[in-house]
């Protein structure tokens, strides 16, 4: 079948070798009002090192829009434009578009340039899954939409979020006498959501920036490979999960190594694991248990024993009942769900 | 009927204006709320999902404004009093729903602490400036009723008449705070609960083959069934007859919106509220309302110092406008003085109302802070002369 959609190039953007072989240059600099130990911080700056300097980034409200952009202040040194909160997957296609038509018509010259456009959990997961969904059909509009998530509303003061995972405490599920347990959904598989059902999207990740050459090779895959493309991010947040700061690093090195968050990408349809996730599934590494990665988080101080218990078998089955372990819960079998008494 | 004690945290509190309409709507007899975090607004709902599980009762977080906007609106149909809270651009994506919910005459309150604006604006800082789009924000000809607390107290006590009137003229309120009442905190008193009057739904009694979900005993406010009673009703958006079903025509349409905009405006005189404070014949009376209340009230002070005869009139009620009242006052004043956090809002209303009888003076302010008292002051001289 005759294709009919033209994907314009691409940056070629190789992977990074290694850490000594990052640039120097920071399209992301100082001046950012974000909290000590923001991960997702890192997140921006790696990104923008990772896309380089021909590179547009939109962003949605949240902590990276408020905490890098006030007061007279931005740490961008790249265009910039604050997007509503729903609207990143919009906002890309928009600027994508646009630049696609004014090279066409010789208005600006005609290369490759990147459309990032991110957006938190709250932007992403819950307001914004609409626009992302419908950016990841258009074949023909480069764009990287990339979600951070600290599993809150943390720009708000930590309000739980269709990202949140089960039980956590936050200004929307405080645990008290009367009921334990507040918050009783799991986590939206967004990477998983956004991988399966996007037939004409080319590549969807998920990175850890306490994995940062792997999170940044994701990213320049993402965008050298074309069409729209997706990365969900998650960075330990040392407000909204309340640990201190300096965790940070390890507190995303465990949500890994206990198997929480897996590091996968789907490239053109083929899943492959990656970084420590796919040493956990071949067999080379053990993963950690739950309770290690819990307890260092002020957000799940109220949990009893049975509710780490119940948190882990959840984490298990997603490696040992998901039909494709850690991406996609479909399931062979139907099981009861025992949730501990709250 | 009296509030249900386990909602009322009968007492004397220290409580922002925020905490204070959260106890209000628990007072009324709220028993869901469907939020979405957005600053100014957001304490609302955060002591309601934390007093909930005492009180009994549902706080779901919903995805975005445009689900929390219906959510509550199934929770009404359901049989809960229900509410939701925001904030500008929040405020902005309720529209349809506010229509909707005026079209389908659900019961329930939209709470909107108001802040800079347009877009994103000033989160944090306040302003007067979404009076407008209250009162005409979704499409089409409807009417709703937007009350304007100036004090925590106010939050309290005026989110029960919120609901009270919701559910009395089956229509949205929109409970119209600002950031500075959101945050400023102050003794509330909350009575015991058999001293708060709650409006009860107007349930049907009647038996199922008699009801007509939107037929109505004379006062132009139907009663309502809920799902799952065994009543044969039809919620739609669509224009509809007396049966609930959609009857596309130009006579349904013209009796149906008519209904909808008559069962208020006949009752205009029981819905407004005011607090006035015109002696006989002022030179000037300043109308305000919110935040813009308090400092007009230190600027008609500082001009009664000067030995002006000026008049107060703060609009508790905001819409439907108290027309009358105006048109009475214009009759006996020179001007009308308006301060309010936007560059001109509901100054028309008092123009319009005044119908050049008064003259009227605006005194604008594109929001992030309140009026200087000394600002209102100038344009009172200036109207006096």
């Amino acid at each position: 079948m005759a294709t009919y959609i033209q994907i314009d190039p691409t940056q070629k953007l190789d992977p990074f070798k290694s850490v000594k072989k990052l640039p120097l240059e920071e399209y992301f600099t100082s001046g950012h009002r974000t909290c000590q130990g923001c991960e997702s911080a890192l997140v921006m700056k790696m990104m923008a090192k990772a896309a380089g300097p021909r590179s547009i980034i939109l962003g949605s409200t949240g902590c990276m829009y408020v905490a890098n952009t006030t007061y007279y202040s931005t740490s961008w040194v790249v265009p910039w434009m604050h997007t509503q909160l729903g609207s990143s997957g919009s906002a890309a296609l928009g600027t994508s578009a646009a630049l696609k038509v004014l090279m066409r018509k010789g208005k600006i010259k005609n290369e490759p340039i990147n459309v990032i456009a991110f957006c938190g959990d709250g932007g992403g997961a819950d307001m914004g899954v609409g626009a992302i969904s419908a950016t990841l059909t258009h074949a023909e509009y480069n764009s990287l939409i990339l979600m951070y998530d600290n599993e809150s509303y943390a720009n708000t003061d930590i309000q739980l979020s269709g990202s949140t995972p089960w039980g956590a405490n936050t200004t929307f599920s405080s645990p008290g006498k009367v009921k334990r347990i507040m918050h009783r959904r799991w986590k939206k598989n967004m990477a998983g959501m956004m991988a399966a059902g996007h037939p004409e999207c080319k590549y969807v990740a998920t990175i850890c920036m306490s994995y940062g050459l792997h999170g940044m090779n994701s990213i320049r895959k993402a965008l050298a490979i074309g069409g729209p493309t997706f990365i969900h991010s998650l960075d330990p947040c040392p407000k909204g999960w309340d640990y201190d700061p300096y965790l940070s690093h390890e507190m995303g090195e465990l949500a890994v190594n206990s198997g929480v968050w897996p590091l996968y990408e789907v490239e053109n349809g083929l899943l492959r694991l990656t970084g420590r996730t796919e040493q956990i599934a071949a067999g080379k590494i053990r993963r950690v248990p739950v309770r290690d990665y819990l307890l260092k988080q002020g957000r799940f101080a109220h949990f009893t024993n049975d509710d780490i218990d119940y948190f882990q078998s959840k984490i298990d089955d997603m490696w040992e009942k998901w039909l494709i372990p850690g991406v996609i819960p479909f399931r062979r079998d139907v099981e009861a769900d025992t949730p501990p008494s709250s | 009927m009296k509030a249900d004690p386990r909602g009322v945290l009968t007492g004397t509190h220290f409580l922002d204006g925020d905490h204070a309409c959260c106890e209000g709507a628990l007072a009324a007899g709220a028993r869901f709320a469907a939020g979405y975090p957005i600053t100014p607004s957001t304490e609302v709902v955060e002591r309601f999902a934390s007093r909930v599980p005492k009180v009994g009762g549902t706080f779901i977080q919903m995805e975005d404004e445009l689900a929390a906007s219906i959510t509550l609106q199934g929770a009404v149909w359901g049989g809960a009093k229900a509410f939701t809270v925001t904030s500008g651009p929040g405020f902005s994506l309720m529209m349809e729903h506010i229509g909707y919910a005026a079209m389908t005459e659900t019961p329930c309150v939209f709470v909107d602490v108001q802040r800079g604006g347009p877009s994103t604006g000033l989160p944090t800082l306040p302003a007067q400036a979404d009076m407008m789009q209250a009162r005409w924000g979704s499409h089409g000809d409807y009417e709703i009723i937007a009350l304007c607390p100036n004090s925590p107290q106010e939050c309290f006590d005026l989110t029960i008449q919120a609901f009270n009137f919701s559910e009395e003229f089956r229509v949205p309120v929109m409970f119209m705070m600002d950031e500075v009442v959101g945050h400023m905190t102050e003794k509330v008193i909350i009575p015991p609960a058999d001293q708060i009057e709650v409006v009860p739904r107007r349930h049907t009694r009647k038996a199922v083959e008699d009801y007509l979900p939107y037929g109505t005993n004379g006062d132009g406010v139907p009663e309502m069934a809920h799902a799952g009673e065994g009543y044969k009703f039809h919620v739609t958006g669509l224009t509809h007859d007396e049966h609930g079903y959609p009857n596309m025509t130009p006579a349904t349409q013209d009796k149906l919106v008519r209904r909808l905009q008559n069962k208020i405006h006949d009752a205009i005189d029981r819905i407004t509220l005011l607090e006035e404070e015109c002696f006989d014949s002022e030179d000037v009376v300043v109308v305000s309302y919110g935040i813009t209340s308090r400092v007009a009230q230190r600027a008609i002070e500082m001009a009664r110092e000067r030995g002006l005869k000026v008049g107060k009139l703060r609009l508790i009620t905001c819409w439907p406008f108290p027309e009358k009242r105006i048109r009475e006052l214009a009759a006996t004043t020179k001007a009308f003085v308006v301060p309010e956090l936007n560059l001109g809002q509901m100054v028309r209303e008092v123009e319009r109302a005044a119908n050049g009888k008064a003259r009227t003076f605006a005194v604008p302010h594109a929001g992030g802070s309140v009026h200087r008292p000394e600002d209102i002051l100038k344009v009172i001289v200036e109207a006096s002369r």
